[in-house]
């Protein structure tokens, strides 16, 4: 007798009870559902994670000024002014794994259209900042190399800034606000970028030329720049390469002597984003944990109901070594239907799986993933599933003695 | 004529010791093709031990049997099974079919064990239920079959794979004098085709049809008789209405 005969014996029995074959694999559709959407949300997730990372550029080192030391006692990151203007134009010149180098100053201040005003953050940069931030227009235009060098009183928006003074949707580009009371011509509305992981909004900001900045908000050019060099590189390796590059750079112009503490602070968002993905990845396993359980409880559900059937189908199975079946040939029918309710299950679960992950990929904005080799993990275990529960089941029907079975009532 | 069926000393012990219950003692038996045997005896007298192991369904505790001049005693499990199929077919008293399958499924059964193809194995159930009279019910449940019906879909299973003796357990055991009429005189029919027949039963006057009656009593063959069979002559009405 073929696998292929026996296959058919198997489908025929169990489709002979539906009801009960349904609800016999509903623990591994549920079993396989679940590791699928839950790998396919947690993927989602981190994928993410890792979307609002490269929105804030990954590849982007920020260089701060250091913790100031007073007797024993240190202050913050960026408390002591280190950094000077002339170490910003040392990096854009010497740091060769660059592609991108800007500086980034900011402060709050209240800022006023013709019908409202607004206290928001205003940063002040090159024109190179739009390519290191990965921050673009939306609607008008970013400021150029000779608006910054010729002091241009222009600002960019972010969309909180246009909904708060101008209202949601409006185009403010042409219009005139004014920061601390200097007016500054709208060029441009930024891309929305949504919350920082941090919670706060990265749309709430105002972006003008760094040197229109130091002159007309912060005061007057000082030695010292008090904010942030943005150096961002082409990927994470080139990343790494270039925070040396800029310690070692800075130490030299700061005349650091070995031993010294670093009177500035390069920090590489690499390694938050991989801390982040890390506990994304975490979750997932630890979802995907949860559901392999569930499988292994479905399994045993299989186990049960395939006891259940071999006892109840004894007459069947005394009858079938009567007319010759042998010992094997009824060991294989048992286990086939096993496996062939187990696969059923698993592809049903498949299907199942990727609609909730679908569904809730779109209920709470993730990114679709659906990982083929979860989904062929998935299979193989209730195909695992199906063989290992239903081997003890099956082994027990083809043991069975042709004259008791024959004679069980 | 040689016996297809012989067996010297049968003996069946279950149990051991003290407990032991002797389900046959000493049987020395031949059959001959072509027979047409009726086993009568009451319950427990160890009738239905012997069409076990006649029908290779299980092994005498001691003694040999023969079966087409094979020794069959110490075959294994797996053997037995290939000469099931191959050589004996057998009618149960409940029918034994499989609920919710069709009779020709039901009687391809065999076949499927036989490793007969599909087509072949459609083929031959189709003949040997029409031999049996079934041609128009191939496709009806064990449910929507009558008594009669369902045991004339089992005799069509044990005749599928074209075999040598036919067992028969009680085959009229759960039906009316009329149809158990019909199910003697298709098995006389078989008789005449050739094949080998045994049937236990109670009743003599079923065992009347049989050319030859055996008595079993205490695990022994205690009468061993030729006769004249009855000829069972189903009136044409009851035939059509059956």
């Amino acid at each position: 007798m073929s696998l292929w005969q026996t296959l058919l014996v198997a489908v025929s029995a169990l489709t002979r009870t539906k009801t009960r074959s349904f609800l016999t694999v509903l623990g591994v559709i549920i079993g396989v559902g679940a590791v699928i959407a839950m790998v396919s949300i947690g993927e989602g997730a981190k994928a993410r994670v890792s979307a609002t990372f490269e929105s804030m550029g990954v590849n982007t080192l920020s260089v701060r000024s250091g913790a100031h030391r007073h007797g024993g006692v240190r202050g913050g990151a960026g408390s002591e002014a280190s950094l000077t203007w002339d170490d910003l134009t040392a990096i854009q010149n010497e740091i060769g794994v660059a592609t991108g180098v800007a500086p980034e100053v900011g402060t709050g201040a209240q800022v006023m259209s013709e019908s409202a005003n607004w206290q928001t953050q205003i940063t002040g940069s090159t024109a190179e900042w739009f390519k290191v931030r990965n921050w673009h227009a939306t609607v008008g235009e970013e400021f150029t190399h000779t608006d910054v060098t010729t002091n241009q009183k222009v600002a960019l928006l972010g969309k909180t800034v246009v909904t708060n003074l101008f209202g949601a949707g409006v185009d403010p580009v042409g219009e005139t606000i004014r920061i601390n009371r200097i007016p500054f011509r709208v060029v441009g509305v930024l891309e929305s970028k949504g919350a920082t992981p941090w919670g706060s909004d990265n749309d709430d900001r105002v972006v003008v030329p760094v040197t229109t900045f130091n002159q007309k908000i912060a005061g007057g050019l000082r030695k010292y720049l008090n904010g942030t060099i943005l150096v961002t590189t082409p990927n994470r390796d080139a990343t790494r390469k270039a925070k040396e590059q800029v310690e070692q750079l800075l130490r030299r112009r700061h005349k650091l002597r070995p031993g010294q503490n670093d009177d500035f602070h390069v920090r590489d968002p690499t390694e938050f984003a991989e801390a982040q993905e890390d506990s994304a990845q975490t979750i997932t396993s630890l979802l995907a944990g949860v559901a392999m359980v569930s499988l292994l409880v479905g399994g045993i559900g299989i186990m049960n109901i395939m006891l259940v059937s071999v006892t109840e189908r004894t007459r069947e199975i005394g009858l079938r070594m009567a007319v010759g079946a042998k010992q094997r040939n009824v060991l294989w029918q048992f286990l086939i239907e096993a496996v062939v309710l187990s696969i059923a299950g698993g592809i049903l679960g498949i299907a199942g799986g990727i609609g909730a992950a679908k569904y809730m990929a779109s209920k709470f904005g993730f990114p679709l993933l659906i990982r083929v080799d979860v989904v062929i993990l998935a299979v193989a275990v209730s195909a695992a599933v199906g063989i290992g529960f239903g081997l003890y089941p099956a082994r027990k029907a083809s043991r069975l003695d042709p004259i008791q079975a024959l004679r069980y009532e | 004529m040689t016996a297809i069926m012989q067996t010297r000393g049968l003996c069946k012990t279950y149990g051991e010791g003290a407990l032991a219950v002797h389900a046959l003692r000493d049987v020395d038996l031949a059959i001959d093709t072509g027979e047409f045997v009726a086993v009568m005896g009451p319950s427990g007298s160890g009738k239905t031990t012997l069409m076990n192991i006649l029908g290779c369904l299980d092994r005498p505790s001691t003694g040999s049997y023969a079966l087409l001049g094979r020794e069959v005693a110490s075959l294994s499990r797996d053997e037995l099974a290939e000469v099931r199929n191959g050589t004996l077919g057998f009618v149960f008293q409940n029918y034994s079919l499989l609920a919710r399958t069709s009779a020709l499924d039901n009687v391809q059964l065999p076949l499927l064990y036989a490793g007969v193809g599909t087509r072949e194995r459609r083929a031959r159930a189709t003949e040997a239920l029409e031999q049996v009279g079934l041609a128009d019910r191939l496709s009806h449940h064990p449910g929507e079959l009558s008594g009669g019906q369902q045991q004339r879909v089992a005799i069509a299973r044990a005749i599928v794979n074209r075999p040598r003796v036919i067992l028969a357990d009680e085959p009229t055991g759960n039906l009316d004098s009329r149809t158990s009429v019909e199910i003697l005189s298709l098995f006389q029919e078989l008789g005449e085709a050739g094949i080998t027949i045994v049937y236990v039963t109670h009743e003599p006057d079923i065992a009347a049809y049989a050319s030859r009656v055996l008595e079993v009593r205490d695990g022994r063959i205690e009468t061993d008789h030729q006769q004249e069979p009855a000829r069972a002559h189903v009136p044409p009405a009851l035939e059509a209405s059956a």
